[in-house]
Formats: structure tokens, C-alpha cells, sequence
């Protein structure tokens, strides 16, 4: 206690600023490098779309993708319209259980 | 045949033409054929570094022009005779060259000298897509700050997908003090978030700024840390493995008794 209020008064910065840069850093990184080349978000929603028709029929045109951002992640997060679920799926784990 | 290598950073002040000057230097003082260009037309330096600014005749901009003949506008350096500056123009802009004429350029030097460094200007404008065109490698100079990694990702970025894959990345200005305090981040912490290869770390170094003063290269000066890690960075240039330098630790004995008397 003491001795961070004296670092306090001479003016030092609170320990561990490394890892405050680190994780900026880490935080900013993610956004530049996803905003870098569109191709990238694009191809992600591409191959997202082309897994989920696997299990469900989705509305293609209402898919969305972003990367959204709170005080410590960055989570991507999708919405998917759903129009039906694959019958076939369905049947095809119930003869594989 | 020479190599034709770029040294860039995105942010403006972290070390560019000093890296550029210091490699190039050792790599000539052991016999090596270099030579340094200068693309940052309009705010032209590396001479200064260099010390040769007071022989500047023609510059990249008149050769360029058809002004002159490319060996009328490299000066060589009054210390190592392997050694030569293309300058920048300082009258000019960068749109004063083309990517073709820096292919061209370094295309006509790649013969006669063993390596071709490239100090790039600040930016992701006109002038870093001029100073990469003719490249065949490329080195990124960073420091330990947020803004100025953050830089390097992007440039490291556009480097790639100009078919300058695998550049190497050189931390320049750490202290070791800081880093040890936590108020640094550490060579790993970078290294880690711009995944590519290390090519050296330069700690922070007062003799740089001397070396500047007097345009002498760090390299030349034998107690200076920094010197010590840009001959060491030569030398993994030339293809040999050479350890990380002890930060801090590495003064030679004349640096530690000067430290120890506490005259630097």
C-alpha cells in the first residue's frame, strides 16, 4: 500500500503495464486484421454458410457475421435465419446411433 | 549475385535509417559490396547517418530522369570502400519514381554488389509500394510500443501479399530495465503476436544518438550495445547463427568499469 501510493506520488506508472499493452494490442489486432482484406470476413461467412446446410436450410441473404467487441474479447458473432432443419440429417444420426 | 533487401517499420521514428545505415555498414566492413538507397524522397536522412551529405552530387531522382549515370550518383563512403549511398532527392516528392524504375534500379545493381539495402519511408503510401518493388527480402523494424507493432502487422501484412513473404522482424530501442520491471513488453510478447521470425533486438542506446551527431555508424563504435547487435544482426544476414545478445549485460569490460564510475 505504501509503497504504491509513494509510486503514485513520484509519478510511476501502476506495475505491469506490459501487460496491458499485450493485451490492447492482442485486442487491436484482431479488428485490423479481419477489417484488413475484406476476402477474410467473406470467406468466413462463405465456409460458416456452407457447414451450417449441412445440418439446416438458412437464408443466405440474411446471414450476418461481425465481429463485435467488449472491454476484454472480441467475439464473432452471427445471426442465421433458419428456415428448416434437414430431415435427412436427422436420420442419418438416428441410424449411426 | 546480391540480395535485395528492404527494411520498413509502417511508423514513422523507429529506427528505419539507423537499421539501414548500422547493416549496412558492418556487412561493408567486412569486405562485403553494399549499397544503401535512400527512398524517402523528400525527407532524404540516411545521408545524414551516414555522414555523406556533404558529397551529394546527382540523386535517385536524377538518375531515374536520365540526368546522370547511376554510378555518377553513388557516392562512396570515406570510410569503407566497399560501400555506397544512392541519396534520395530532397527537392522532389515520391511520385518522382515508379515501382518500375526501383525494379529497374535494382536490377542493374543486383551484379555488381552483395547486398542492395532499401530504407523505406514511413507510410503505406506511393512511397513503401517504391521502395518494395525491387526487393527480393524484407526486414521489419519495430519497437516495443503498441502503436508501433500495430504498424508492423499491417506492413508485415502488405509485405506478404506483395509476394515478400517471411520478412524478419528487428526490435529495436528495448531497455531491459523496463522489460525486467514489467513495463516493457518482451521480445517474446512480439515475437508471439506478429508471428515471423526474429532477426535481432537492438536494446536503447544513448551512442546512437552520438553516432548520429557525428554521422558515424553505431557499428563503428566498439563499447556501443547497439553497435554490438546490429554486427551481430550482419552476420544472420550472411547466414550465420549468432545468440541473442545479453541485454544489459553486454557493455565489455571497458563499458562496465565506465558504468561502474558512472560516466554513462
Amino acid at each position: 500500500m505504501l509503497i504504491d501510493c509513494l509510486n503514485r506520488v513520484l509519478g510511476k506508472a501502476a506495475p505491469n503495464s506490459r501487460i496491458h499493452a499485450r493485451e490492447r494490442l492482442r485486442l487491436v489486432l484482431v479488428h485490423d486484421r479481419a477489417k484488413m482484406s475484406p476476402y477474410f470476413m467473406n470467406k468466413l461467412k462463405e465456409d460458416l454458410y456452407s457447414v451450417i446446410t449441412r445440418y439446416v436450410v438458412a437464408d443466405a441473404d440474411k446471414l450476418e457475421v461481425v465481429l463485435n467487441q467488449s472491454d476484454r474479447v472480441v467475439e464473432l458473432k452471427t445471426s442465421i435465419p433458419i428456415k428448416k432443419i434437414r430431415r435427412d440429417y436427422l436420420e442419418r444420426t438416428k441410424k449411426t446411433s | 549475385m546480391g540480395e535485395i533487401i528492404v527494411v520498413t517499420s509502417g511508423k514513422g521514428g523507429v529506427g528505419k535509417t539507423t537499421t539501414t545505415a548500422n547493416i549496412g555498414t558492418a556487412l561493408a566492413s567486412e569486405g562485403l559490396r553494399v549499397v544503401l538507397i535512400d527512398t524517402d524522397i523528400g525527407l532524404r536522412n540516411l545521408d545524414v547517418v551516414m555522414g555523406l551529405e556533404n558529397r551529394i552530387v546527382y540523386d535517385i531522382v536524377d538518375v531515374v530522369n536520365g540526368n546522370c549515370r547511376l554510378k555518377q550518383a553513388l557516392i562512396r563512403d570515406k570510410r569503407f570502400e566497399s560501400l555506397y549511398l544512392l541519396p534520395a532527392a530532397q527537392t522532389k516528392d515520391k511520385t518522382a519514381i515508379s515501382p518500375e524504375d526501383m525494379e529497374y534500379l535494382c536490377k542493374e545493381m543486383k551484379d555488381d554488389y552483395d547486398y542492395v539495402i532499401i530504407d523505406c519511408p514511413a507510410g503505406i503510401e506511393q512511397g513503401f509500394y517504391n521502395a518494395i518493388a525491387g526487393a527480393e527480402k524484407a526486414i521489419v523494424v519495430t519497437t516495443p510500443e503498441v502503436s508501433a507493432v500495430r504498424d508492423a502487422d499491417r506492413v508485415i501484412g502488405l509485405l506478404e501479399s506483395s509476394d515478400l513473404r517471411n520478412p524478419k522482424l528487428i526490435i529495436n530501442r528495448l531497455r531491459p530495465r523496463m522489460v525486467r520491471q514489467g513495463d516493457m513488453m518482451d521480445i517474446e510478447d512480439i515475437v508471439d503476436i506478429l508471428a515471423v521470425e526474429l532477426l535481432g533486438v537492438v536494446q536503447e542506446d544513448d551512442r546512437i544518438i552520438v553516432s548520429t551527431n557525428r554521422g558515424e555508424p553505431a557499428v563503428m563504435n566498439l563499447v556501443s550495445p547497439a553497435g554490438e547487435a546490429y554486427r551481430r544482426i550482419a552476420r544472420r544476414i550472411r547466414g550465420e547463427e549468432v545468440p541473442l545478445m545479453h541485454l544489459e549485460e553486454s557493455y565489455g569490460f571497458m563499458g562496465r568499469l565506465r558504468k561502474f564510475m558512472g560516466l554513462c
